[in-house]
């Protein structure tokens, strides 16, 4: 590797701007004659919307409009829409109710919006919102699952009776039955998966603009791929034909999927400009973000597991009822499904599994992919229960898993994944050693005669990034392909651009894509630089998010630049009068093998463009670009493991060592993998043991806060120790497999299965708060 | 609405403003001093802080009435032209900020904690005075590295004057 190429920690790019303030997010972008949004919320979690009086509002210091639900139904803007389609058992579609962007009869969510008031400042449209006065007649609501589908439950949607989009299935039911008849030891366990707020710090923003004269919209808005929004407001909502819109996704901070959806504070934006024919700009609030960012997890499951007289497994059935919110977000749909089911063989060699999904409506929220999106679900239930079996079985959790795991490659599951590459072992060993698993015993006895309770948690985790494959995903129900989109433009002084599909909202594109550019071509990373969230300039591209990035984004760029690459030998060979075949790339220069003859990049880049003396029939020019579709999904896997001290008068839990051994593949910028690490072992122990959105009965949020809602503080997380083991991906030209998710899939099952260890109580659900934990303790004695 | 006038990096600057006018929308709207990032409503989560006559305050709950006369230093005027401070730098050499929403409170509040504790710090003392600044990308890691490795750059600097 050069220095600044694959496998260099090169300091960020992107840094020097962060570092000084001089980020430019979608809140501090100001537009001359630019108007602000502030919306009127749902106040209650189910309700009927008897009429809105805006007179007062209208009267207000400041007031430019005052628009409601009725109207943007009256103008045929489109309802908002899941793009994935499922279909249950009995073969019928999903059931869906209609998801207006505005509510024009009935809310369904607390948060709701069913009105915007547009003003001069923030302020003034913030005072006449509170003056817009609606008539609620409010309707019973039910926001737990359980209660949502019994009988006599408040029913959301008249197109979906019980409350139920869904009830479907994966896997072999009758198989699975006979592998538990013939089962030695079975072990059953009842999970709930905690619902989560994702919290990216910068709010939801959306700022947009109309062009009467081109009948032409831009949109600037936090979005994770901005693409794809351009797509949905076009095709599906009617704000304008995609020529005649442009999105822009400046910088973005950070997302964890909340930002993959396109929300209706965007689409109310855009409708807004035209009506009031001026900027509109719209930033949320925290508050607005708990309530209507698409929150993540939320699944009450029942598993069950059976071993045969030597500890193997021989099937696995579950049963998951999934919590949708009140309407079907974007990508909702799938993720309990196709990105949970698919991924409860684990790392394990498990003849037979039969899943059950019931996805489920609720007064609560919209339900999406959040950091991880259904195998953080599918990863706690798998680690969980193999901790519990452990136990249960008596034998030592490592050695379990080690005998169950897959170690012959490519594996075919049950549940439609093929595992192309791994070794579990190595990571499972790397994570024992480095946490030094065989001097626990005497810790743990050190630690009681202290009055501590000590304990060890394992989670083998794996995933399935590199999402994906267009035509298996199609053939699943997505609604659009999931390739990604490169070009890499050489100006003729030999600079170079780097235009992606992808978005970088914090995973450092800017820095890790030059570093494709420089391994393959030479150039310093200061002479390339990235272009990206912004649909005028890239053609078109699907976006980040599933740890996608480098494994398909990045696989396009170096699909580019093999076409640029292959010209510009083209070029030096014509220049340097020698055969093609015998020039070599060596820091940047062009050289002929063999002789001192060369030709650096930017002279090459020059003849590109000058067109004085190219080979015959050569058109000018040094930009390529490059459609990337993978061959399967990628396979990130490793081993997490958690030693912990629970203060048995207290119920806090302290962390003593908390040990990552991830296969990633190759990594490019091993410095920004770590980091992407910490992050997500940081929102995984956030699960475990802080964070809970918590409704009440009625549908109140009672956590829409950051003083009601525990985020992880610095104090309440370690410091990490991170190992690498490695087996390339052999699906993709670099060998890498994806990093973003792994922490928060694999963290929260080792929490949970250290504290459960130390307490001598397998009964714990997330977040362990100390309050939980002291009283299962108790109940455990 | 009511006359101010402070001094934000080095500069005097006076305006009429509504009295309910935050120091945050202040340095936001009026300045142009985007830098300075609103993440809560409730004073949690830090990205807003600026030093106020050189202490770290949250600018989200300071009303601009409230500090006319005072001398602010946002993360603006944090570097000496190109040259980065050095709890800038510390962030960039050890990956302590991703997205970068939070990393302008961040590293003023870390300023003012590596000068209220000299050259005691600790990791322990540094994740607990980071309690008042939330991050949901790096789960800290690189931070806390980053504000260690800053104590060392700044009393060296220090040392050196």
């Amino acid at each position: 590797m050069g220095v600044e190429g694959i496998g260099a920690s090169v300091l960020r790019k992107e840094d020097r701007r962060f570092t000084t303030g001089k980020g430019r997010y979608v809140d501090d972008i100001k537009l001359q004659g630019m108007t602000h949004a502030h919306f009127v919320r749902s106040p209650h979690g189910h309700a009927k919307v008897k009429g809105i009086d805006s007179s007062a509002a209208l009267k207000m210091p400041g007031v430019v409009a005052v628009l409601t639900g009725q109207q943007i139904v009256d103008d045929k803007v489109g309802n908002l829409i899941c793009g994935w389609a499922v279909h249950s058992k009995d073969g019928t579609p999903m059931k869906m109710g209609a998801w207006p962007a505005m509510a024009p009869e009935v809310v369904r969510f607390v948060g709701q919006a069913v009105a915007v008031v547009i003003a001069e400042t923030k302020n003034q449209a913030r005072d006449a919102a509170e003056a817009v006065q609606v008539d609620y007649e409010e309707l019973p609501a039910v926001t737990n699952v359980k209660a949502a589908i019994a009988a006599g439950a408040p029913q959301l949607h008249p197109e979906a009776p019980n409350n139920i989009v869904y009830d479907w299935e994966l896997g072999d039911q009758a198989a699975t039955n006979d592998a538990f008849a013939k089962a030695a030891n079975v072990v059953k366990m009842d999970l709930v998966n905690n619902r989560l707020a994702p919290n990216a710090m910068e709010p939801r923003a959306a700022l947009a603009q109309y062009d009467e004269a081109e009948e032409h919209f831009t949109l600037y808005t936090t979005s994770q791929n901005p693409h794809v929004a351009r797509l949905v407001l076009s095709a599906f909502y009617n704000i304008a034909p995609e020529h005649k819109l442009r999105v822009i996704a400046p910088d973005v901070g950070g997302g964890f999927g909340s930002k993959i959806f396109i929300y209706p504070e965007e689409m109310v934006a855009l409708w807004a400009s035209k009506k009031v024919n001026r900027p509109v700009k719209w930033t949320g609030d925290r508050t607005e973000a708990f309530l209507t960012d698409a929150h993540g997890r939320d699944h009450v499951s029942h598993a069950e597991m059976a071993f045969d007289k030597d500890n193997k497994i021989l099937g696995l059935r579950v049963k998951t009822l999934a919590n949708f919110g009140a309407y079907m977000s974007l990508f909702s749909s799938s993720v309990p499904t196709y990105l949970y089911a698919t991924l409860l063989s684990g790392q394990y060699n498990i003849p037979a599994i039969y899943a059950e999904v019931m996805g489920v409506y609720t007064n609560t929220s919209p339900v999406d992919a959040y950091r991880g999106a259904g195998r953080p679900e599918a990863s706690y239930l798998i680690e969980r229960m193999m901790e519990t079996s452990a136990r249960q079985l008596k034998v030592d959790p490592a050695e379990l898993r080690r005998k169950n795991f897959v170690t012959v490659f490519p594996h075919q599951t049950p549940v439609i994944m093929a595992y192309d590459i791994g070794d579990f072992n190595a990571s499972l060993d790397a994570a024992l050693k480095s946490v030094d698993y065989a001097g626990f015993p005497a810790r743990k006895a050190k630690a009681k005669a202290e009055g501590k309770l000590r304990g060890i948690g394992f989670s083998c985790y794996i995933e399935a990034c590199g999402i994906a494959p267009s035509k298996a995903v199609g053939s699943l129900g997505a609604g659009v392909g999931l390739w990604e989109s490169a070009e890499i433009r050489v100006n003729p002084v030999g600079t170079i651009e780097v235009l992606t599909g992808s978005h970088s909202h914090g995973q450092g594109h800017e820095t890790t894509f030059c570093q494709l550019v420089a391994e393959r071509l030479g150039v310093p990373v200061s002479q390339v630089s990235v272009v990206h969230g912004d649909t005028d300039k890239v053609q078109f591209g699907m976006g980040t998010y599933g740890s996608r990035s480098l494994a398909v984004g990045g696989s396009a760029i170096v699909k580019a630049l093999e076409k640029v690459e292959a010209k510009a030998k083209k070029i030096a060979a014509h220049q340097l009068e020698a055969s093609e075949s015998d020039i070599v790339i060596e820091n940047g220069e062009f050289k002929v093998t063999g002789t001192d003859k060369s030709i650096a990049l930017p002279m090459v880049a020059l003849a590109a463009y000058t067109a004085h003396n190219l080979p015959d029939g050569m058109e000018p020019g040094l930009k390529e670009s490059a459609f990337y579709d993978p061959s399967n999904f990628t396979f990130p896997a490793g081993t997490y493991i958690c030693e912990i001290e629970v203060d048995p008068g207290t119920g806090k839990t302290e962390f003593v060592n908390f040990v990552a051994a991830d296969d990633f593949g190759r990594l490019i910028n091993p410095m920004i993998v770590e980091g992407q690490v910490h992050g997500g072992l940081t929102q995984g122990i956030g699960q475990a043991l802080l964070e809970g959105a918590v409704y009440d009965g009625n549908g109140q949020l009672i956590t829409a806060s950051f003083m009601d809602y525990a985020m992880p503080r610095a104090d309440d997380v370690p410091s990490y120790k991170l190992q690498h083991t490695t087996t390339l991906c052999p699906g993709n030209p670099l060998g890498v497999k994806g990093c973003g998710e792994a922490g928060a899939i694999g963290a929260s099952a080792a929490v949970i299965n250290a504290i459960t260890d130390a307490i001598g109580n397998n009964s714990l659900e997330m977040p362990a708060t100390p309050d939980r934990v002291w009283h299962a303790i108790r109940a455990g004695a | 609405m009511t006359a101010i006038s402070l001094t934000v990096n080095g500069k005097v600057v006076s305006g009429n403003v509504e009295d309910r006018t935050l120091l945050v929308h202040f340095l936001r709207d009026h300045l142009n001093l985007t830098g300075t990032h609103v993440g809560c409503d409730t004073s949690q989560c830090g990205a807003c802080v600026v030093h106020v006559d050189g202490r770290a305050v949250k600018s989200c709950t300071t009303l601009v009435g409230q500090v006319d006369g005072a001398s602010v230093t946002t993360i603006e005027g944090l570097s000496q032209g190109d040259q980065l401070h050095p709890m800038q730098a510390a962030f960039r050499d050890n990956h302590g900020l991703q997205c970068g929403y939070c990393t302008p409170g961040m590293i003023m509040s870390a300023v003012d904690i590596v000068q209220r504790h000299g050259g005691k710090l600790d990791e322990a003392t540094v994740r607990h005075e980071l309690e008042g600044n939330i991050c949901r990308c790096t789960g800290y890691h690189n931070i806390v590295k980053s504000v260690l490795d800053a104590a060392g750059r700044m009393s060296t600097a220090q040392a050196a004057e």
